[in-house]
This record gives C-alpha cells, structure tokens and sequence, in this order.
C-alpha cells in the first residue's frame, strides 16, 4: 500500500484560452472505490480524457501506481493497468457480444497483433471472455451484433469491456446515465461485483448510487476539487454543501 | 455458427473450390474461356487483398494498383533474370517476388500513409498512386517507358517438364495460388490480429482502450494487403508477359474498388463474387458494346444506392430463408419482380446503345443494330419505344417492388421464428 494506484499533481487543461481544469491534486488509494461528483460542466468527463489519455494535458503529472503515465498514448495506458469506460456507449456495434470482450482480453493474454495464429485455436481468451460474460449477465446474447442490444445491455457490456483486459484501475464514466431504477440497481451490483479487489475511479451523477458505492468522494466544481472525504465528511461538507448538493437546480436536474 | 463450421469441416468448402477450380477448364476449355478464368484468378487474389483494407479494416485506398501494379513489375524484371542467368528458380515460386515487392512497397508507403486513418488516409493513397503513375513515366529503366516490360515465362527452371507455354498450364498456376492466397486471407480474418482489424473499423477509439494502438493495427493490415496485390500483380504478369506503367495508375485502382463494393465488403466471398463478375463483363461485354464501362459504372451506382451490402450481400440475405426452407415464398414474387426487371433493362440498353451510336459513332450515319434488329437511331418511333419501355419499367417497379420486399419480410419472418425455435 506504499504508492497511490492514481495520482494526479496540479493537473491543468485548457482548451484554447479556456480553461477547464485548474489544478487538480487528486490521491486515489489502491484498492478504494472513489466516486467524482460535481455539476454539470465542472470538467469531471475531461479529467477522465486526461488520465486515460484521451486529451493531452496542458501542465502537471498523471501518476499510475507511482509512475508517470502524463503523455502516453491510451494503449500505452491501458497496458499499464489502467481501464476506462464511457459516457456515451462506446463499443464494436458489428462485432457480436462475444467478440467485443474478446478484443478487451486480447491484448492482456500476449496476443498482440499476431496473425499467424488463429483466434477460435486461443483458449485461454475464450474461456476469460465466456467468464467476463457471465460476469456481466450476457452469456446468452453472446453471438447478438452489440448494435442490436438494449440500452442497459450495452451498458453491461461497455463495463464488460473496460474489466475485461483485467485492468487493477477501472475509470467508470457515468455507468448508470439513462438507467431505470432497477437497472440502475442491477448495474451498482455489477459494478461491485467485477471491481472487487480493484481500485475503481466512477464520475456518477446519481447519488444514491455514490453514496452507496463509494469509499471516498471527491466534489469537482469548475475545474477544481474542493473537497475529498467519506461520503458522510462530503454530506457534513458547509461548502460542498453551498457549490453543490445544495443547490436546488443541480439536484432536480440529476435526481 | 463459428462451432457448427469448425465441427462441419473447416476444409469442406476449400476441397469444394478445388475440385471446381480443376474441373473448369474441362467444361469450359477454349481459349478464350482459358483466359477469362485466368484473369478471374488474379482479380480474386487483387479485390480480396483490397478487402483487407477497405471492408476489414474500414480503410478506403484509392491507391491499391501501386502495390499490384509493383508486384507485376518485380516478378517482370525477375522473371527477365532468371532467363538471363539461367538461375535454377521454377516458375511457380515467381509470385513470390511480386508478393516480396508489393509488401516492401507496403511497408514503405504504409509507415507513411497508415499514420492516418479516414478521409485523410484515402488522401494520401491517392497521392502516393499519382505519384508512383507520375514516376512510371520518367524512371524509364525500370518501368520499361510506353513498351513496358516484356518477359517471358517458358524460360526459367522446368520441373516434370513443364513449361508454363500453354495457357492450360498458366490456369493451374494461376489457381493454385489464387486457391492459396484466398485461404491465407480468409485464415488472416480469424486471427487475433484480423478480429482487432474489425474492431478498429468499428470504433478505432475504443480499440486504442483497449491496449490496441489503431496505427499499428492499420499499418500492419497494410503491409499483408500489399503483400497479397503484390503476388495477384505477379501472375498478371506471368499471364500477360508484359507489365506496363498502366498497371500501377488510376484505373486499376478505382476497379478494384468497384469489383470489392459491387461485390460486397461485408463478407469475405463479396469480392470473389464481384471480381468474377467484373472480369466476365469487362471481356465479354467489351466485345459486344463500346460503352461498356458505361453499364459497370450503372452498376456501381446502382449497387450503392439500392444495395450497400453487395450483390453477395443481396446472396447471403437469404441465407435463413434457405436454412428454414421458406425460400419457395419469395419465388413467385420475384418472378413478378422479372416484369420491371427486363422492361427497364431492356429499355436501359436501349438508350445507352442509341446514345452511343449517336454520339460516338456519329460518322457511321444513324442506321444501327441492337442483336441483329436493324433501327433508325434518329427514328422518334425508336425513342419513344425507349421512352414507353423505361417508363412502363419504372410505373411496375413501383406495383411490384414494394410487394416482392413484403414477401421476402415476410418469408425472413417466418425463417427467424422457425430457427429460433426449437
């Protein structure tokens, strides 16, 4: 438990004169759940793009497991350990359910880019991706194109996905947006299930969700974290209270 | 469907190929016919390598001939050696050099234009191909000027005594390895490289994280494209013993597009199907028409606006049909569908030939022939016969059209409830 499985040091992003995150000092503990909340516009989708290299920062370091990732292409990232997935569903639509998890194991099991071996001949991912679709309750839609399932599915197999390359840091991003309440309950019991024993970074607007879920929760408003605690030091917060949860607009908008 | 093919036989279908690919020439054995197969083979090998690219890969190249084009030129110069030096090379091995060449030019040209993905990537091949047609014409020495580069293939290495002379012997060549490339390519789509090929043209974002780099993928499925139109660009050349600076321009590479698309790039036999065809058009249909190129390029248009999957799309749709025997339903609607079919293709032909005659062969005066029917190409009775066949055509299209669409719903319906359930 010596380093943080993720680090962030004065983290800065602007796009042009524009800034949008403003120096952002984040420790986040192996093995915790940290929830990121804020309103709408803070930067919190943005902070996601910098760690997983989505976006290129503009000053300051991004740290996994004690190293310095700041820079790095996001295959660079994801070798390294580190798994994102999206607030807009983001998958293989013509590929089926089975062969979406199946590129997010590859590269973890040593296949690489190899051409010279056939995939069906690979073992080991076929019987990690057909556990991943357990996992993820999609084992009978394994051979359905992912273009064609349900909205909460696609959101089961986005998740699918981001664990299925056995990342020790997964980066939710928005997982239940657009669940109903029994889905969105579905998905928290996911979620808890295939990130045990991981440290998992999650950008949620529900807060039932964050408070139910999360270790630690950082409040992120303009591009700043004013604040990190428990989830009852965050409720306790006079300013989280002030910038965010009590602000009437910003709950009925996300409650 | 992956477990019923492997436990069907993975081979079943290749030994099917085969044995049609030695049988035809027995059934079809005039020259000409010779020739027209010899050419499919190589078309095969070319759309297929192009289909890596475009329908795998999601990678649109408007420069493919350079690498085929290459490849023909290499095997050339090789072939011109060997003779020379009477090395002990047989002339089956020969392709291999096209495919070496093609994959070196691949690797160079692809470190640079793989860096992009999209429309730019489509920019780039297009200037990499002028730029290659552009040196064909100034680099004299290698691409032999207007003459080009002859060769000839009865000069190298015999073994059992053959001699590659009769065309007969150049068809086997030609098939054995387009037989071999076809399952290289199709083992290639089932590999772990070929599967991250599909993920990175479905959503390069996403590939990236998932460990892949998109470049890499790209490059890489570049690199094996160029290799396979480097070996179709090499029996071109031991067909025609000649290559010249027209292989590697323009129109080679907008028809291996035409033959990939009209064909289908959605499935692997999209591209056979479609370089079969196109090959068969382009010769048979030369012979009876000038404005040939005219209907391919109907054809395309049609494919694309009404057909985006492909004639083999159009194929593999009936599929389920024909597993749940519920085809039988559709056939009397698309024997209804033979009405607007031939009126508007008849009519179709008919104006294009007139136009043509008019506007092409304007010297030979306005008396012409469409199969031995002897017309006035000015006579308003021939027009408005074209006028009343193309709007007869078009006023059944839109009776039937929507019916035979209902039927094949309708039986595809049918199909799916049956096979889903048990």
């Amino acid at each position: 438990m010596s380093a943080a499985a993720l680090q962030l040091v004065d983290l800065h992003k602007r796009f042009g004169v524009t800034p949008i995150i403003r120096g952002v000092n984040l420790d986040v503990k192996q093995g915790e759940r940290h929830a990121i909340i804020g309103p709408n516009g803070a930067g919190k989708s943005t902070l996601f793009h910098l760690v997983s290299g989505r976006f290129p920062v503009t000053s300051g370091q991004v740290l996994l497991k004690g190293e310095s990732i700041t820079g790095l292409a996001p295959f660079q990232i994801n070798r390294r350990g580190l798994a994102r997935s999206f607030q807009v569903t983001n998958i293989f639509p013509r590929l089926s359910v089975f062969e979406n998890i199946r590129c997010g194991v590859l590269w973890s099991l040593g296949y690489r880019y190899a051409f010279w071996r056939l995939v069906e001949r690979a073992r080991d991912a076929r019987e990690r991706t057909n556990f991943i679709l357990e996992q993820i309750n999609l084992t009978a839609r394994r051979d359905v194109p992912a273009g064609v399932l349900s909205y909460a599915e696609q959101r089961a197999l986005e998740i699918g996905i981001t664990i299925a390359g056995g990342a020790d840091v997964i980066m939710l991003d928005e997982p239940t947006a657009g669940m109903s309440r029994s889905e969105t309950e579905h998905a928290v019991a996911l979620i808890k299930r295939v990130t045990e024993g991981k440290t998992l970074i999650i950008v949620e607007h529900d807060m039932s969700v964050v408070f139910g879920l999360a270790d630690r929760i950082s409040v992120l408003v303009y591009g700043q974290v004013i604040a990190t605690d428990t989830p009852p030091g965050i409720r306790a917060n006079a300013a989280v209270q002030e910038a965010y949860l009590g602000a009437p607009a910003a709950q009925a908008e996300h409650g | 469907m992956s477990a019923v093919i492997q436990r069907g036989g993975v081979l079943t279908p290749w030994l099917v190929a085969a044995a049609v690919v030695i049988v035809l020439p027995y059934i079809f054995s005039s020259g000409s016919s010779l020739t027209m197969m010899s050419l499919m083979g190589f078309a095969i090998v070319f759309a297929l390598s192009y289909n890596m690219l475009l329908g795998q890969t999601g990678m649109l190249s408007f420069g493919h001939a350079v690498y085929y084009g290459l490849g023909g030129f290499m095997t050339a110069h090789a072939l011109n050696v060997i003779g020379a030096g009477k090395w002990p090379i047989p002339l089956p091995l020969l392709p291999l050099v096209g495919g070496l060449a093609g994959l070196s030019f691949a690797i160079l040209f692809g470190w640079v234009s793989t860096k992009r993905a999209g429309t730019a990537f489509s920019m780039i091949s297009l200037g990499i191909g002028e730029l290659v047609a552009a040196c064909s014409l100034i680099l004299r020495g290698f691409f032999g000027g207007e003459g080009g580069i002859s060769t000839s293939r009865t000069s190298t290495l015999r073994l059992f005594g053959i001699n590659f002379g009769p065309q007969i012997q150049v068809y086997y060549l030609i098939a054995a390895w387009c037989l071999l490339c076809m399952a290289a390519m199709y083992a290639f789509t089932r590999t772990p490289l070929g599967r991250m090929c599909n993920a990175v043209r479905d959503n390069p974002e996403r590939a990236e994280f998932v460990g892949y780099s998109t470049q890499m993928v790209r490059f890489i499925a570049f690199c094996v494209s160029g290799f396979f139109a480097g070996v179709a660009g090499g029996l071109a050349a031991i067909h025609y013993e000649i290559v010249t600076a027209s292989v590697v321009g323009a129109g080679p590479s907008g028809s291996v597009l035409l033959m990939a698309y009209i064909g289908g790039i959605s499935f692997f036999i999209g591209p056979v199907i479609g370089a079969v065809l196109m090959t068969a058009l382009q010769i048979s249909l030369s012979d009876y028409t000038g404005a040939w190129m005219l209907y391919v390029g109907l054809m395309f248009v049609l494919v694309v606006m009404f057909a985006p999957a492909g004639l083999g799309g159009l194929l593999l749709m009936h599929r389920p049909l024909l597993a749940a025997g519920t085809w039988r339903r559709v056939l009397p609607a698309y024997a209804l569908a033979l009405v607007p079919a031939s009126l508007l293709f008849v009519g179709g032909v008919l104006l294009v030939e007139t136009s043509h005659h008019l506007l092409v062969k304007a010297s030979e005066g306005s008396a012409m022939r469409v199969l031995w029917i002897p017309y006035d190409a000015k006579s308003p009775a021939a027009w408005a016969g074209i006028l009343a066949l193309l709007g007869a055509g078009l006023l059944a299209l839109k009776h039937i059209g929507p019916k035979v669409a209902d039927a094949f719903h309708g039986a595809r319906l049918e199909a799916t409830s049956k096979l889903s359930a048990p």
